[in-house]
């Protein structure tokens, strides 16, 4: 053993050695502090500190703030709030917690409370954590509440602001909804608590952090029971800022009351700033029922409803543009010089390509005709031919140039980019080389082709304002508390394409001769006072018998099979301040069941913004007035 | 290397050891009663984590017993440059919870730097002071690359905000200095500068942690706000008592310290329900850790040895120390954790692995 004894004067640390004691001893004196410090708190303090923990507790109340207000561009109101009047159950203050369910289900008339007690159980919320278990008490049942509160152990009455939308169904694509945070939301959201509200969808979810504000608090004293004894402090919430949209309410309403009954989409921009003016998809839902916890059953509905009311038919719906897509057929040839105006290709009322025939919808033909007069008709023969010429990929380049396949930008969750197919698409799409013959559909857009409606309104806009394609926006600015502007939207530029403005007149021209001349495809968009340019367009739906191309001829095809129909419009004319694109499912074809819908909408903006008086039209009306 | 060696299982410190695995136990029945909500509940899955993170914290300790601690003067300063690029990793990239930045995420564990950066300060501190000190002791100008080594850590995890770890890496910093021989002209000099630099500290204090000194010098100036949690803590240890309410009878702890109840107010819910006897055991089973630490580094065989058993022992006093001095009222509300007791993987594993570090300079006393 011998070797292995170190004596002591041998030790490395002899410097250490009187440190490392006094280190030691200056530790165990620290400890000593806390030991007294203990005995302090445990036994001198005890009963005081019992009683303060066990008689009167004192709780935390979070008072969520108002959520900020929601206005249309001329500051009227379409979503607030207003106080709801929400029983809350802390299950532990209560001896019986069945006999005070019981009772609270007697006095307020609401069922399941047991159940959201046990489902809060469930989400592991703590015991001691109000539940609440009765929304939206009308003033029979708070007065019933307050007059039993003796019976209702661990009961409260909160009131919170809750979230109402003041046109129902009105824009509730747009405007979104809220609701309770999930557990999700709170593991990545520090600064949410359980049972707060959140903006879920649209409007309310992207611009959260402005709506939102800051909840403010109330220290409680609360007896055994759970009782409020008094409060001890209170910290003011600050209430959420207001968002101004884009959109006008009345415009809004005139586009819903044109879409009712109706499933599909509109939307209307102001092609000089790409402002979102009205938009609306039919079916919707009412935001109302989410706010405050959706109602299970409820919610269940809208998931699973076949016409899908969830969903923004205008962002998310993609549908082919069907003879809508000519426009851009004609910008790109005209642009690419294998088209010019005076272009005239003969239509039999088909064309045999590639060993199979492509039919016109007119099946007696249109004859020999040019440009202005293929638009105007949309002969499908005429645009087979541009097509060709062109090739998919000056198609695809083109469509990309107008915004089509890509995604526009607006600030709303699960936009849908669309399709616009071509040659490489093709290849890393299905390993395939592209067929000039699919080319040919292509050109009336269909095959693989599809846009969202808003994109076509974008192309409206694009025709209208001579190429610059602005980002589709619908909140003007956000209003501070001081009821200034905090936060503005200016107008974004995604893309300018220079279209020479010649060719960009035929377009419009003919455009015109759509919903203005003889033998155009959407007279029911005319209006007497402004010169409404237009182009109709049928997307055909998988399993429609009816041949390829626009078919005009109405038909006994059932509802299902039947094809949607498209328009898209601006107006007036000259210094266009509107642009829109309808579809309407299985509405059979543009110029009868979408044209309307925006004739409806221009006949109201204009009502509300008098176009000014052109010279011209000032004559003709000066004329025909004395002649009544 | 000391394998198949008699003496290993000889000199193995059973007492440390044991030590531990005893706080490792007070700190789950602690994270049962802070995450119990009711008896028809199944335990919380932070129970089972914990579980899981104390079998992994007994690994680590087991390999670091069995490395030769004098191997680790190679890897002090790699490892320091790790772990200062893990805390920019967090400053860049981390996981925030409640407004600070503090974690790497690892898909199933979440990485706290901070945790390790003590082990490496103390690390790379003793690297550096393991040089015998002139005669008289360390002067200002031997301090000035342990200032800057203490700096660059202490900086990135104060702008996290961890100021609970700042602090200890201050701390432990200044005991390692202070025990490996600094000169008593010097230490007089610091104490000045230290008295002269705090005012001026306060500038630098966030707001959140300006109301907190000012809650800690009277409480009840802010109830609602930073104030709470020492008044409800203080609530929770008095309400406990000399013999406590009793395992999961505790309510005051539960009820009120929502977002840290299982980390850095662990003490509170275990002093409520086992009132002071639980506490003082507490105490004592540091104060043998500390004993412990303070033996093997008197009995260590290089200095490299006694100072690093220095270190790895100031970690978990100053730990304990501040961690409880913040439960009872005594100290301003920094976040910092109770070591092996508080919930937390990056925490137990690192600070079960300084054990196992402790435990191998013991062993090693005699192997060469």
């Amino acid at each position: 053993m011998a070797k292995f004894h170190i004596p002591k004067s041998n030790r490395p640390v002899p410097l250490l050695e009187p440190r490392i004691a006094a280190l030691t001893a200056v530790m165990f004196v620290i400890f000593g502090l806390v030991s007294v410090r203990l005995y302090y708190l445990q036994v001198l303090h005890h009963r005081e500190n019992v009683e303060l923990a066990d008689r009167n507790r004192i709780r935390i109340q979070r008072v969520p703030a108002p959520r900020g207000l929601v206005f249309d561009r001329n500051h009227r109101p379409l979503v607030d709030t207003k106080p709801s009047f929400d029983a809350q159950l802390v299950p532990e203050d209560s001896d019986n917690l069945s006999l005070t369910i019981e009772r609270l289900e007697r006095y307020t008339g609401a069922g399941q409370i047991a159940d959201k007690i046990s489902d809060a159980d469930d989400e592991g919320r703590p015991p001691y954590e109000p539940v609440t278990v009765a929304e939206r008490l009308g003033w029979q049942q708070v007065v019933a509440l307050e007059a039993h509160q003796l019976e209702l152990p661990g009961v409260s009455l909160q009131i919170t602001p809750a979230r109402h939308y003041l046109y129902g169904e009105l824009a509730a694509h747009l405007l979104g909804y809220v609701g309770e945070v999930t557990k999700n939301d709170l593991i990545q959201k520090a600064d949410y608590h359980m049972g707060d509200e959140i903006g879920k969808f649209g409007l309310e979810r992207v611009w959260e952090s402005s709506l939102r504000g800051d909840a403010g608090g109330q220290e409680i004293e609360v007896d055994s029971v759970g009782r409020r004894l008094r409060v001890l402090k209170e910290i003011a919430d600050k209430p959420g800022e207001s968002i101004v949209m884009t959109i006008d309410l009345n415009l809004q309403q005139a586009a819903e009351q044109a879409m009712a009954g109706k499933n599909g989409a509109f939307v209307a921009l102001d092609p000089r700033n790409g402002d979102v003016l009205a938009m609306v998809s039919h079916p919707a839902f009412d935001p109302d029922i989410f706010g405050g916890g959706v109602k299970a059953s409820a919610w269940r509905e809208l998931a699973t409803d076949p016409n899908h009311p969830l969903q923004n038919r205008v962002i998310q719906g993609i549908y082919p543009p069907g003879s809508t897509f000519k426009i851009v057929d004609s910008i790109a040839g005209l642009e690419e010089g294998t088209l010019s105006p005076e272009t005239a290709y003969h239509c039999p009322g088909g064309l045999w390509f590639g060993g199979r025939e492509y039919h016109c919808w007119r099946h007696q033909g249109h004859g020999t005709i040019e440009l202005h007069d293929a638009i105007v008709r949309s002969c499908d023969v005429y645009f087979y031919n541009v097509g060709e010429k062109l090739g998919v990929d000056r198609i695809a380049k083109w469509s990309n140039q107008l915004g089509l396949g890509i995604k526009t930008g607006i600030d709303l969750d699960h936009e849908n980019p669309g399709t616009i197919p071509s040659s490489a698409w093709k290849l890393k799409r299905f390993h395939e080389r592209w067929y000039p013959a699919e080319t040919l559909s292509v050109a009336i857009g269909q095959g693989y082709v599809a846009t969202t409606p808003l994109q076509m309104a974008q192309v409206a806009a694009q025709v209208a304002n001579g190429g610059i394609r602005y980002r589709p926006q619908f909140v003007k600015y956000v209003e501070g508390l001081d009821g200034n502007i905090a936060k503005s939207y200016p107008p974004v530029i995604e893309n300018r394409i220079k279209i020479d403005p010649d060719a960009l007149e035929i377009v419009k021209d003919a455009m015109a001769d759509v919903v203005n001349g003889a033998g155009g495809t959407a007279h029911r968009a005319h209006l007497d006072n402004v010169i409404v340019c237009g182009k109709t367009g049928t997307a055909q739906v998988v399993g429609s018998n009816a041949p390829v191309g626009e078919s005009e001829a109405e038909d006994k095809t059932p509802e299902q099979f039947k094809d949607h129909a498209w328009f898209i419009a601006f107006a007036p004319k000259d210094h266009p301040t509107i642009a829109a694109a309808c579809i309407i499912e299985h509405g059979g074809h543009g110029g009868s069941a979408s044209a309307p819908v925006i004739h409806d909408v221009f006949q109201r903006y204009f009502q509300l913004n008098p176009p000014p008086p052109k010279p011209e039209i000032a004559r003709v009306l000066e004329d025909a007035s004395p002649s009544q | 290397m000391a394998g198949g060696d008699r003496r290993f299982i000889l000199h193995f410190d059973w007492t440390l050891f044991i030590l531990v695995f005893a706080l490792a136990g007070i700190g789950l029945v602690s994270v049962i009663s802070a995450s119990y909500a009711g008896a028809h509940r199944t335990l919380d899955p932070l129970v089972i984590r914990q579980l899981i993170w104390i079998a992994a914290g007994t690994v680590a300790m087991l390999i670091a017993v069995l490395v030769d601690y004098r191997a680790l003067q190679a890897y002090a300063y790699p490892f320091y440059l790790l772990v200062i690029g893990l805390l920019i990793a967090v400053m860049i990239s981390g996981h925030a919870t409640g407004g600070s930045r503090r974690w790497i995420n690892l898909g199933a564990f979440h990485l706290e730097p901070s945790e390790l950066a003590k082990l490496a300060v103390v690390l790379v501190m003793v690297r550096y002071l393991r040089a015998d000190p002139p005669k008289g002791g360390w002067g200002l100008r031997h301090l000035i690359i342990p200032f800057i080594l203490l700096g660059i850590p202490a900086a990135l995890v104060l702008k996290q905000p961890d100021l609970g770890t700042g602090l200890i890496l201050v701390l432990i910093t200044l005991t390692l200095i202070f025990v490996s021989g600094l000169n008593l002209r010097t230490m007089l000099v610091l104490a000045m500068a230290a008295m002269l630099v705090a005012p001026l500290s306060w500038h630098y204090l966030k707001p959140y942690q300006r109301q907190r000194l000012v809650s800690f010098i009277n409480p009840q100036a802010d109830p609602l706000g930073s104030g709470y949690h020492i008044i409800q803590s203080e609530i929770a240890i008095g309400a406990g008592g000399p013999f406590g309410k009793g395992f999961l009878k505790g309510t005051q702890a539960r009820l009120n310290f929502l977002p840290e109840q299982s980390t850095d107010f662990i003490f509170a819910v275990f002093a409520e329900e086992f009132g002071l006897a639980g506490a003082l055991v507490l105490l004592t089973l540091y104060a043998g850790v500390i004993a412990r630490g303070a033996w093997i580094a008197r009995h260590a065989r290089d200095r490299f040895g006694a100072l690093l058993a220095v270190g790895l022992t100031a970690i978990v006093f100053w730990q304990v120390a501040v961690n409880i001095g913040m439960a009872t009222g005594m100290l301003p509300v920094v976040g910092i954790t109770l070591p092996l007791v508080s919930y937390g993987g990056s925490s137990l594993i690192a600070m079960m692995a300084a054990m196992g570090i402790l435990i191998s300079i013991n062993i090693r006393r005699y192997l060469f």
